[in-house]
């Protein structure tokens, strides 16, 4: 059929896409570490983690519970943190997501909020311990402005999530 | 009606026990994972080697990047310069003459010095650089402070090196890929540099802090540090030779001296690695006999 005239209802979206955005975009954000910058202070928020948690916030039964594994491990790759931190934090996360699933069926935006930046501080203060404990020795004040700023751009995130949403059932 | 719950298929017996088997795999992988983290505590050389293969996988990623945008990282500088510019320049030339003069000071100094090396016959070896590389990413979301450099064990780097840029000590290699390498900063928590000030010796231990200062601890309790001392690397226990400068105080706290690195990371394009510096063995003890004598 020619361009621009395939049929715009009843279409089936590729299965492909339907996985491959979500997963692709958590990965883009762990890659934003590479971004040429040698920082002195942790700033940068864990967009991967974000980004995960925004879209399942939005989807709510779109990853399975292990799907944090393999995207932890990619996330592992770029951070700087121990090897294994991201898997072992992120799929704890999913594990406590799905118990919060279990108390509260009816959520609002910002009740989804609260629990994404609990859950992003908790990762970040578990994962200086982690750090701490195979050699570093940070004191967690210094955490607290990359927590304060990763909660501020979470609801940014779960925009670009919303559009990244549209973007992969028309792809 | 409530949204249906995806972890409550129903009457499936398939999609149950597909439930129940991503629960599985999720717990068994964050076990794996608990005992990855463990190797990194317990088999630290292990784990590094681990990482530096991957490293050496993602190091060209932000290589290229760097070369693109090499040209874009100092606008907001140079932008900022624009500003009070005459006061600026005025506060520069005074600054330029004072150091002029210095600078003549320092030459008649290095004379001197290398006379009375000469007379005292002392060799003194100019350190060769093993390579000089870019410093492509760090990880600015982890509470560690490494950076990636853009040369690996294919260029001479080894685990343990020093990275000195050209302000200063940088910090030292970790770990080592084949093109890349992994740089502890001396601002990392988990870093101490033996430091002394250069006008008088007065050892300390740098300490980084994880927030891009260093903490001064003297190893004697009668010295105090001001800030604006500077402190240079001592040489004792190895690794740094001595004379790199590593910091300078900025105010006094409760739990030492704060310092800032001479060697600002943030805006380093290139640092060099040296070869790990020895301390030469002591002289040989002399003759009681032969001291009495003198």
């Amino acid at each position: 059929m020619a361009r621009g005239y395939e049929p715009r209802l009843n279409r089936v979206a590729s299965r492909w896409a339907l996985i491959g955005v979500p997963a692709l975009s958590v990965m883009l954000g762990s890659m934003t570490v590479l971004i040429p910058q040698i920082s002195v202070f942790p700033l940068l928020p864990p967009f991967g983690l974000l980004i995960l948690l925004a879209w399942r916030m939005i989807v709510r039964d779109l990853w399975p519970v292990w799907a944090a594994l393999p995207l932890g491990f990619f996330d592992d790759i770029f951070s700087g943190q121990p090897l294994g931190s991201a898997m072992l934090l992120w799929t704890l996360v999913f594990l406590v997501l799905d118990i919060f699933d279990r108390w509260m069926m009816w959520r609002d935006f910002r009740q989804d909020w609260a629990i994404a930046g609990t859950m992003v501080a908790v990762v970040l203060l578990v994962g200086l311990a982690i750090a701490d404990s195979s050699g570093g020795n940070t004191s967690a004040v210094v955490l607290l402005p990359q927590i304060i700023v990763s909660i501020l751009i979470f609801p940014l995130m779960v925009r670009l999530c919303a559009r990244l949403d549209v973007l992969r059932w028309t792809l | 009606m409530a949204p249906p719950s995806p972890r409550r298929p129903g009457f499936s017996r398939r999609a149950q026990y597909g439930i129940f088997a991503s629960y599985v795999i999720a717990v068994a992988g964050a076990g794996f994972a608990l005992l990855l983290v463990l190797t990194a505590r317990f088999d630290p050389n292990g784990h590094s080697a681990l990482q530096s293969i991957l490293a050496d996988m993602t190091s060209p990623i932000s290589s290229a990047a760097r070369s693109a945008l090499a040209s874009t990282g100092d606008v907001g500088e140079s932008i900022g310069a624009y500003f009070d510019a005459a006061s600026k320049n005025k506060a520069m030339a005074k600054e330029l003459a004072a150091s002029k003069r210095k600078l003549i000071d320092a030459d008649v100094l290095r004379q001197e010095n290398r006379r009375l090396k000469q007379l005292l016959g002392l060799k003194t070896d100019a350190i060769q650089p093993i390579t000089r590389a870019s410093l492509v990413s760090s990880t600015g979301s982890s509470s560690r402070r490494y950076a990636t450099l853009s040369a690996g064990a294919s260029d001479g780097v080894a685990n343990g090196q020093p990275v000195v840029g050209p302000d200063g000590l940088v910090g030292r290699v970790v770990s080592v890929g084949r093109v890349s390498a992994r740089v502890l900063l001396i601002v990392d928590g988990g870093n101490v540099t033996p430091v002394k000030r250069s006008v008088d010796g007065a050892p300390a231990l740098a300490i980084g802090t994880g927030d891009g200062r260093l903490i001064l601890r003297p190893l004697t309790s009668d010295v105090q540090f001001k800030p604006g001392d500077i402190f240079v690397t001592s040489g004792s226990g190895g690794i740094y030779r001595p004379g790199i400068s590593v910091a300078r105080a900025i105010d006094r706290g409760r739990e030492g001296t704060k310092a800032r690195p001479m060697a600002d990371p943030t805006r380093l394009d290139y640092a060099e690695v040296e070869p790990i510096y020895q301390t030469p063995p002591p002289p040989a003890p002399s003759q009681i006999g032969e001291a009495k004598e003198d």
